[in-house]
């Protein structure tokens, strides 16, 4: 908090915008970390200067006007201006000058448009599927996977925003989960939505791209600098809109590749936890599925169970959580069509356990029965029937 | 060809009939003054509804956390700012401005239309009731959730939203309507009505933007129309129009609203830089110059305007052909906007310039109006945009073009014509502290919001990281300013009107035009005989 108020005091005492308070004070784009967001930043400063001059240009001569052709300096006007041969022409020259301007901007823009706008072909890119939800990113690593169950599965990252305790400074452009990338190769993202839409925007890298259900666009970079990047959700996506960031970790592609080995490591051992054909006890249960629940569904139903109605109705009491198994468990697995409550079914069947028992006894919800992993599989081949 | 006389023989004494008197004379109005003062009215009353949810909105950004408002609250104000403020207040504050001022100006006895003009100003409360509902709606038990999609109503968002949408639907159904209606009674006016042997070539440039505007309304209006009735339909009847899911496509509302959207630009700039052509020569004691390039330069935006919406969609993923097309589409609109901004300046160039109210904010309109153009071609450039795009810095740009290209020159036109509406002159002096202080705080405010977009704040989050701290504080406390001294706006015309000293039928000294032939205030029915037009 102390930022805050420091921050804003400095601002009000002195007014003092520029000065050294500048060096700290974002007034441009962060230095850029990667070939295409270079390219991007080139021509920011390009169009930048170009409209400077003209501004220049502009307010010179409009100043000089208002300085001399003022009638209390007793100047005659010259009623007769737009009948020179400046009068009769200039309806040529601006729109040539104009154009001139025009075409120096939209020459040098096409070029970089036509590198960062499309795929290299012919290269090897790594792809990262990215997919925006209300109000967590997901990025799935389509380049690297383990197998489950006998079925080969893509490493997968849930990242989603830090509360401010753990977050400190970087409150809102922090996450739990980071995507973390190697340097120097060549990265495709592949942006796609599971609700509305968002936007992927990481200034260091510059490209940003729309979150699109229905839709896959494209984006690429070459990182060429390591570094943790932040940015944020570009494209309103509701209630908590201001609490999607994005954290890029730019890291050797060693270290990368140690990183994906543990990922797969955590992966195999959730998975294989889940497996286990087993009753799990009430104690079990209601950590993980606390733990589960404050990380993946608080964000609307709330750390203490009220939700935020009438948008997300509370969980405590409600007649669903504290009803038939059955129905707890198809909303989760199924979501409700036209509201934010998505199908949370890529979650594994003790993941779904816990969190039905968590909120089955949790905030004054005391149903009492545990629901085991082996429920939530039944409750799955119901769906799919 | 400016210059008139008046018909030897027009005299107001032989009027049939004076101004009804009571509610009856507002309710069952046909005669353009009382509608246009209507609809001037209106638009002030939103403009300080559209103010204040502004200032809450400064409010919660005055510092980082949420200290005041909820999250839906915080997006459903960011709707409702835009919806008052376009809908609300410019676009009626200039429908009022052309009810006044084009049957004066090209000396006409009242609009063509007069019962149409009485219904599309009385369509407007309705419409406004409708707007205010949507906000308020959500506040009431089962009410629903509030609109937090901002004004674009994006679908799948605007899907998941309560009833509260619907009301918004039918209010830009109604808003809709009354535009087209004043439209075609524009166009019908303009093109019939003109005193005898007054060439279209010969009009005022407010009465051309006018007429540009009007055509434009009614192609683009309908579209908006279409949207939102197809998302009423995905909302409740079960077609999936912008549903994927369904086979539909999210991004074709952003096209039909982008459609009516980048034209409604121009559409709210246009009539304010037409009260400009007015008001640069006069002060500048010296004929407009570049009239025939203006009416060129105007046609030229209508057209062009109408084909570069996608700009505001850079980000959907669009082919590389798309894209390269509607950016130089975008940056070819610099030529005839700044062929118009050239001609005003060059108006003033060599004049024998005095700096009235009106005069000052024509400057600062030709001065700021050209730096949030510039930053416009600055975002027209995809890749560039790629970055700029939904952060603060947009939000600087377009404040930028629409306060100076768009309220400003309403405010510069109220001044200009107030003591020829209330034949009252205003406190001259007041009036320039009102420019200072409005004008001096709107760039305080709105300058920073470039930096904190280049450095990576998004618009529309009600909450940010401290490293935005300085700038948003500095543009809250401008922002205070800025709302408050509009206060000082209503104080000079309630002033003005009460106890403003009489002026003369032609109130500023090098103003030329048949309004000025008129006394001040002009009768009640005026123009009842044609002007003789002086050659």
């Amino acid at each position: 908090m102390n930022h805050k108020h420091t921050g804003a005091l400095a601002v009000v005492a002195s007014a003092a915008w520029a000065g050294p308070a500048a060096a700290e004070l974002g007034l441009n784009f962060p230095q850029p970390a990667a070939g295409v967001a270079q390219e991007i930043y080139d021509i920011h400063m390009l169009t930048t200067t170009i409209a400077a001059v003209l501004l220049v240009i502009i307010f010179g001569f409009v100043i000089y006007s208002l300085v001399h052709h003022r009638k209390s300096r007793g100047y005659q006007a010259d009623q007769h201006f737009h009948e020179s041969w400046f009068g009769h022409w200039s309806w040529v020259i601006v729109p040539v000058l104009v154009l001139g301007v025009d075409l120096t901007i939209a020459n040098s823009a096409q070029k970089t448009l036509e590198k960062v706008w499309e795929i290299p072909k012919g290269e090897d890119l790594m792809d990262v599927k990215v997919v925006g939800h209300q109000w967590w990113w997901e990025y799935e690593y389509l380049d690297h996977s383990v197998d489950v169950d006998g079925k080969p599965k893509n490493l997968r990252i849930e990242s989603r925003y830090l509360p401010e305790d753990k977050a400190g400074e970087h409150y809102l452009r922090a996450v739990d989960n980071p995507l973390v990338l190697p340097v120097g190769s060549k990265v495709r993202f592949l942006h796609t939505s599971a609700d509305v839409n968002h936007a992927f925007w990481v200034p260091e890298l510059a490209v940003k791209k729309d979150a699109i259900p229905g839709y896959i666009t494209e984006t690429w970079v070459d990182l060429n600098r390591e570094g943790t990047f932040r940015g944020q959700c570009a494209e309103l996506c509701g209630t908590w809109h201001s609490r999607m960031p994005i954290v890029v970790e730019s890291v050797s592609k060693e270290k990368f590749a140690t990183w994906v080995e543990q990922q797969k490591q955590v992966m195999l051992a959730s998975a294989a936890e889940a497996n286990v054909d087993k009753t799990w006890g009430k104690d079990d249960l209601m950590a993980k599925g606390k733990d589960l629940y404050n990380s993946k569904c608080s964000a609307c139903h709330q750390i203490n169970g009220q939700g935020l109605p009438p948008a997300f109705p509370a969980l405590a009491g409600s007649k669903i959580a504290t009803g038939p198994i059955q129905g707890h468990l198809d909303i989760i697995l199924n979501g409700k069509a036209g509201t934010a409550m998505v199908p949370w079914n890529t979650l594994n069947d003790l993941e779904i356990a816990a969190i039905a028992t968590y909120e089955r006894n949790a905030w004054g919800n005391d149903v009492g029965d545990l629901v085991q992993p082996r429920d939530v599989r039944a409750a799955r081949s119901v769906a799919v029937k | 060809m400016t210059a008139t006389t008046l018909a030897a023989d027009h005299d107001h004494e032989h009027e049939h009939h004076g101004a009804p008197h009571g509610i009856r004379r507002w309710l069952y109005s046909t005669n353009h003054k009382d509608i246009g003062t209507m609809y001037l009215v209106f638009a002030l009353t939103m403009l300080f509804m559209g103010g204040a949810s502004a200032m809450l909105i400064r409010m919660e950004l005055f510092m980082p956390g949420l200290q005041l408002l909820e999250p839906d609250l915080y997006n459903n104000l960011v709707t409702n700012h835009a919806l008052l403020m376009i809908f609300g207040a410019v676009m009626p504050a200039a429908a009022g401005m052309a009810n006044w001022m084009i049957p004066l100006m090209i000396g006409a006895p009242d609009m063509a239309l007069p019962r149409m003009n009485n219904l599309s100003f009385w369509i407007l409360p309705a419409a406004g009731t409708m707007l205010i509902l949507s906000f308020v709606v959500p506040f009431f038990p089962g009410g629903g959730t509030q609109i937090n999609t901002g004004w674009t109503l994006y679908p799948p968002l605007s899907i998941q939203v309560g009833m509260s949408m619907d009301f918004l639907i039918f209010a830009i159904h109604l808003l809709g309507i009354s535009s087209v209606l004043a439209s075609i009674n524009i166009i019908v006016t303009i093109f019939n009505m003109r005193a005898p042997g007054m060439k279209l070539m010969e009009m005022p440039i407010f009465v051309w933007t006018w007429l540009v505007t009007a055509f434009l309304l009614i192609l683009v209006v309908p579209v908006l129309a279409g949207g939102v009735t197809m998302l009423l339909f995905d909302r409740h009847f079960g077609t999936s129009f912008f549903n994927a899911a369904g086979g539909g496509d999210p991004v074709l509302f952003q096209h039909l609203f982008w459609f009516f959207g980048h034209p409604e630009v121009y559409i709210l700039i246009l009539p304010s830089f037409g009260i400009l052509a007015s008001i640069v020569p006069t002060f500048s004691r010296k004929p407009l110059f570049g009239y025939n390039s203006l009416v060129g330069g105007m046609i030229a935006i209508m057209v062009i305007g109408m084909v570069v919406w996608a700009h505001h969609q850079y980000t959907i993923g669009m082919s590389l052909a798309a894209v390269s097309y509607f950016m130089i589409g975008t940056i070819i609109i610099s030529i005839p906007v700044g062929l118009m901004v050239f001609n005003y300046m060059a108006t003033m160039w060599k004049g024998s310039m005095t700096f009235e109210t009106p005069m000052l904010f024509a400057v600062a309109i030709l001065l700021m109006f050209s730096f949030g153009g510039l930053t416009g071609i600055m975002l027209a450039v995809v890749p560039a945009d790629m970055q700029y795009h939904d952060s603060m810095f947009v939000v600087a740009h377009f404040h930028y073009v629409l306060l100076p290209g768009a309220v400003f020159g309403l405010f510069a036109g109220v001044f200009y014509w107030l003591p020829k509406w209330t034949g009252h002159m205003y406190n001259e002096r007041l009036a320039k502290i009102f420019f200072w202080v409005n004008v001096i705080s709107f760039n305080v405010t709105f300058f920073p919001q470039h930096f904190i977009g280049l450095a990576g704040m998004p618009r529309r989050i009600v909450d940010y990281n401290v490293m935005f701290t300085e700038f948003n504080v500095l543009s809250s406390v401008a922002a205070f300013v800025f709302g408050l001294s509009h206060l000082l706006f209503l104080y000079i015309i309630i002033d003005t009107v009460r106890r403003g000293k009489q002026v003369e039928a032609k109130v500023w000294e090098g103003a030329k035009g048949l309004e000025w032939e008129l006394p001040s205030p002009p009768p009640y029915h005026s123009w009842t005989t044609p002007p003789v037009l002086a050659r």
